[in-house]
């Protein structure tokens, strides 16, 4: 029998891998519920955080914020939000290749570039092109903290506020359905201030405890990691639905090899029996 | 409903808790304020401390917050309460330790930016994808 015994260990050795493929998209659908979920949590901070700076855009400030003057661009921030694993198709590579389009862009304008790393594979990826990496925020786990951001956002900002960056960008999957993601770049700074609510115009500011400067200057900064925030818990939810697929197509792939290898070993049994049957009959016809 | 105020408390991660009450106090920068309805516009920064709010039925909520901003606007006032300690210093470690693990990540760098490999590179990679993408489907109708 030719081979049969090594289809058997290979059907068998296949069946394990797509075992575990089939667990892991399992355990991402699973995950990426629970992600979606806190997608939905962070979004009513977002909106009243958006809406907060839009009345302080309308109102008539006395002081206004570094945040939200235009400046000549000379060098510009990317924060990059990845993932911390792989094994989820395409992802990361489609976020990356949206971002290196931006990135040669700005660089064809002679204009500097600094980039903030957020997950393991963005951090891979732009040191070994040579990225000027300023900041990084790697293994977050599946749910993120505002905490474990605060330090690579600020160098961001900070860098922003004392004049070395003139725009500073985030680039993130935006979540689509769990079938399909879709990457973008968002600009963050400077602000663009919304239209302007009608029934709000009038002349009037707000009260200020303990000063403008202060709370304003506490407000955009929040702000900003609010969306920044809301980038990284959707591209988790990303990460979790390319996985889904991405292991679903691996069960498949692995069920045809299974199919296509057992008809091979069928044949080859078949034809096996059929030796040994035609030896026999020969050996008896020889007697 | 001229005596109540609604009451929005939400937190980066989710949201807290939202109603109506008929007075707010919080732990403001300077000193514990309260807020009745028809309050003047007012922004301000939170201490750590407990927000409170009355309700009509006499019952009293209590919030813990850690910090954060409080906006007047009209008749809703809206808590954005930190989740974390925020202080300067703290903010400033975190600044600092995640620019060291950055230069860490950088110390084995080589030259410059290179975009044009790097387009090179994803477009391979990109079409690995397509490519095993194609045979799959070839595959299953085989």
């Amino acid at each position: 029998m030719a081979g049969g015994k090594e289809i058997r260990t290979q059907i068998k050795s296949i069946q394990n891998t797509q075992k575990i493929t089939k667990a892991m998209e399992m355990v991402a659908a699973s995950k990426m519920r629970r992600a979606q979920e806190r997608m939905r949590q962070a979004r009513p901070y977002a909106d009243k955080m958006r809406s907060v700076v839009a009345h302080l855009a309308q109102a008539s400030l006395e002081y206004k914020h570094s945040f939200t003057r235009e400046r000549d661009v000379k060098r510009v921030g990317f924060i990059i939000v990845s993932t911390d694993r792989g094994l989820c198709g395409g992802l990361n590579i489609n976020l990356f290749r949206e971002a290196v389009n931006a990135l040669s862009e700005w660089q064809s304008k002679n204009v500097e570039i600094d980039v903030t790393a957020i997950g393991t594979k963005g951090l891979g990826f732009f040191k070994r092109i040579g990225a000027n990496i300023v900041s990084e925020a790697t293994r977050l786990g599946d749910a993120p903290q505002l905490t474990d951001l605060i330090g690579a956002m600020k160098i961001m900002l900070d860098a922003y506020g004392e004049g070395r960056i003139d725009r500073l960008y985030v680039v993130h999957n935006r979540f689509v359905s769990a079938m399909s993601q879709l990457p973008q770049i968002e600009q963050l700074l400077p602000i663009h201030a919304d239209e302007p609510d009608e029934k709000l115009k009038s002349h009037w500011d707000y009260l200020y405890e303990p000063d403008a400067r202060e709370v304003v200057d506490a407000l955009m900064t929040r702000y900003i990691e609010s969306l920044i925030y809301q980038g990284v818990t959707e591209n988790i939810a990303c990460e979790m639905g390319a996985r889904m697929v991405a292991m679903k197509s691996a069960s498949d792939n692995a069920g045809t090899l299974i199919d296509e290898l057992q008809l091979v070993y069928n044949k080859a049994r078949q034809a096996a029996i059929t030796q040994e049957i035609a030896e026999i009959v020969g050996g008896a016809a020889a007697v | 409903m001229a005596n109540t105020i609604k009451i929005d408390i939400v937190s980066a991660e989710e949201e807290v808790w939202s109603g109506e009450g008929t007075m707010v106090f919080a732990p403001a920068e300077m000193g514990e304020i309260g807020i009745a309805p028809q309050h003047a516009p007012l922004l301000t920064r939170l201490k750590p401390g407990e927000i409170r709010v009355q309700q009509a039925s006499g019952e009293e909520q209590f919030f813990y917050v850690s910090g954060g901003m409080l906006e007047v606007q009209g008749h809703v006032v809206t808590v954005l309460s930190d989740t974390a300690l925020r202080a300067a210093d703290l903010d400033e470690a975190a600044a600092l330790e995640a620019q060291r693990r950055a230069e860490q990540a950088l110390a084995d760098r080589t030259g410059e930016l290179e975009l044009a490999k790097a387009k090179a590179e994803l477009m391979q990679a990109a079409a690995q994808i397509r490519a095993i993408q194609k045979l799959r489907a070839k595959g299953g109708r085989a």
